[in-house]
């Protein structure tokens, strides 16, 4: 049992809909109360869309689970107001050392740029994520979390889903006119739908250790290769807050993961782990919060939409950790679906804007399935030869810069730009640099009416297209009508964001006149050079564009 | 092609000799290690992925199966 967090127990609320005959009618029904499905449930709340929660637990997450929020992440839950939490609360770590035998190959620094509000990595566990999140989700008011809510069910119609749901005290029907399936890697209404789950089994499995010590090892990420206390396997150190340390421990093939979940053998390896790794520390006390064995697999649906139900998560995609790109990439889904399923039901965007996200998510999926692959294939060899070429690598890296790019304990996970989309307007000419349209909006530091601020909190208008423009001194074109603007100058200006290190110019590759158009999800949807004045025709096309209103098809070719 | 095949030793059997003697005294495992460095040393040398992804393919393409 977790010594340092106390999982909470939400309530059984009988709904209404219990022993009534007619199922129960809701607009946005969620599967999932987990990491996926309460953020989703935040970002529509945030737009001021109600859904019902489905979750067949009482808590949050078990155990510390993902413990890497990205930079993009954490500039999403800065959109949904609880950055400054992950700040505060978790660990930020810039350097990585790798090891290989017994001693450091080399460590290397992420070096975070100057000038985000957010930085590279922090690291933190699930459960005060979901914690916070289910927070936020009953303060909006428009969330209703139903706990010991099981999806027992699934029958897909022309205008929803039907869901069946068991709870302690009966089961009753609900009518979702959109159902989000953010129940994970077993999901359940994948299993209802009968949809294959495809990809590739990895012969590599690993023991996670969650241990509570009072070490004086420094916010590092550690990660050895075949050391001497686990030899011919892998290891992976992490720092949690609580002065809680991850451990992973790739495990034989061969051995019975049951009889090496048991927590002697489990305290057996941390304990000749810690007499081996940087000094002796063999005697140090430890308890061991939690356990658990997992097998790199890599696998996605086809679709991640299919009619009224969308997958999201671990629920449409797998993949091998060690990226950070399980929990982050689910973020990115809900990032991207929140704020066009809320422009469906206000009736700005046709149904076909959510054919969208299949298109966008879907090479998201992929890309983060083809580094985890090529991490796990580093990590864990599977032949003689790729073995040897894995070991030159390590016993080059050494002394020799040129072969550390080629280690690979984990590509760390970086957004995801949204290349090709059919949302983006291509540039008109010529823009060298900058964010291309698709690419996720970069922050900056600004100043307001003297204050030090961040651009990023000023693109997030709650749920509507914000046209960023550069100027001289605050002078800009008028956006059209339903579209926000920002303005950010060079010189000082009242009613404008002063660049007053220029860094916000410079990363858009902007100069004054120049107008960025970005989507709600803060990606850019297009931009325009200053030198022909942006026409207010050209800013309402993109954005009808990225509403999918334009004639173009959304769906990807089959 | 961008692959340079046409013979440029000056010394072929001189440079047999020193590969063939980095490898003296090491068993099959760390040989294959060192032809891996060697190979990782002289492709970033070259710099060139093009150049690479052809050499590959001829190196590949002229692998004879195993004898029965």
């Amino acid at each position: 049992m977790p010594t340092t967090y106390v999982n909470p127990r939400f309530p059984f609320r009988r709904p209404a809909a219990l022993g009534r005959g007619t199922p129960e009618e809701a607009v946005v029904v969620i599967a999932g109360a987990g990491l996926v499905g309460l953020t989703a449930a935040l970002d529509l709340a945030r737009q001021g869309v109600r859904s019902v929660v489905l979750d067949d637990d009482d808590t949050v997450s078990f155990g510390s689970r993902a413990i890497c929020w990205a930079k993009r992440t954490l500039e999403i839950y800065g959109r949904l107001g609880l950055g400054r939490r992950f700040l505060d609360k978790g660990i930020t770590w810039n350097t990585g050392r790798v090891f290989f035998r017994d001693s450091e190959a080399y460590s290397f620094n992420l070096l975070p740029e100057e000038g985000h509000e957010y930085p590279a990595f922090v690291n933190l566990q699930q459960y005060y994520v979901e914690d916070w999140l289910a927070q936020e989700c009953e303060a909006s008011g428009l969330v209703d979390l139903r706990w010991c809510s099981r999806v027992e069910r699934v029958e897909p119609r022309e205008d929803g889903a039907l869901v069946a749901v068991e709870t302690p005290e009966g089961c009753y029907r609900i009518h979702a006119q959109w159902l989000l399936a953010c129940d994970g890697a077993r999901s359940a209404v994948r299993e209802a739908l009968a949809l294959p789950f495809l990809g590739q089994v990895f012969r590599a499995r690993f023991l996670i250790a969650d241990v509570v010590m009072q070490a004086d090892l420094p916010n590092e990420r550690w990660f050895w290769f075949d050391p001497p206390f686990h030899p011919g396997q892998s290891v992976l150190l992490h720092k949690q807050p609580d002065n809680v340390w991850r451990i992973d421990f790739q495990l034989d093939w061969n051995l019975d993961p049951e009889a090496e979940k048991r927590p002697e053998r489990v305290r057996e390896r941390v304990r000749s782990m810690l007499a081996g790794a940087g000094g002796a520390r063999g005697d140090l006390p430890f308890t061991l919060d939690w356990v658990s064995i997992y097998t790199f697999r890599c696998r996605r649906l086809e679709r991640f939409r299919h009619g009224r139900i969308l997958f999201l998560g671990d629920a449409a995609h797998q993949v091998s950790p060690f990226g950070a790109r399980g929990g982050n990439g689910g973020i990115q889904d809900a990032d991207n679906l929140g704020w066009k399923l809320a422009a469906v039901l206000r009736g700005d965007a046709p149904d076909a804007l959510l054919d969208s996200y299949d298109v966008e998510r879907v090479p998201a999926a992929d890309e983060s399935i083809l580094n985890s692959t090529r991490a796990t294939d580093f990590i864990t060899p599977e032949s003689e030869t790729a073995r040897a070429w894995r070991d030159a690598v390590l016993e080059l890296a050494r002394t020799q810069p040129l072969a550390r790019p080629l280690v690979n304990s984990g590509r760390l996970s970086r957004p995801t730009v949204l290349k090709d989309s059919p949302l983006s307007s291509p540039d008109a000419g010529p823009w060298e640099g900058g964010l291309p349209p698709g690419a996720p909006a970069t922050d900056a530091p600004v100043l307001r009416d003297g204050q030090p601020d961040w651009l990023l909190r000023h693109l997030a208008g709650s749920g509507g297209f914000t046209l960023l423009c550069f100027s001289r001194a605050g002078e800009a074109p008028a956006a059209p009508p339903g579209i926000a603007r920002v303005v950010v100058s060079e010189q000082e200006a009242p009613g404008a964001l002063w660049d007053h290190s220029g860094l916000a110019a410079r990363r858009y590759a902007a100069a004054p006149g120049d107008c960025v158009l970005l989507r709600p999800d803060q990606h850019v949807a297009a931009r325009f050079r200053g030198s022909a004045e942006p026409e207010p025709d050209a800013v309402r096309a993109a954005r009808d564009r990225a509403l999918g209103r334009a004639a173009a098809p959304l769906r990807r070719e089959a | 092609m961008r692959l340079r095949t046409e013979p440029r030793f000056e010394d072929p059997d001189a440079v047999y000799a020193a590969l063939l003697d980095a490898h003296r005294g090491l068993d099959a495992a760390a040989a294959q290690r060192l032809d891996a460095k060697l190979v990782i040393l002289l492709a970033n040398h070259i710099g060139d992925d093009e150049v690479l992804r052809e050499a590959i393919a001829l190196a590949r393409g002229t692998t004879l199966p195993e004898r029965r």
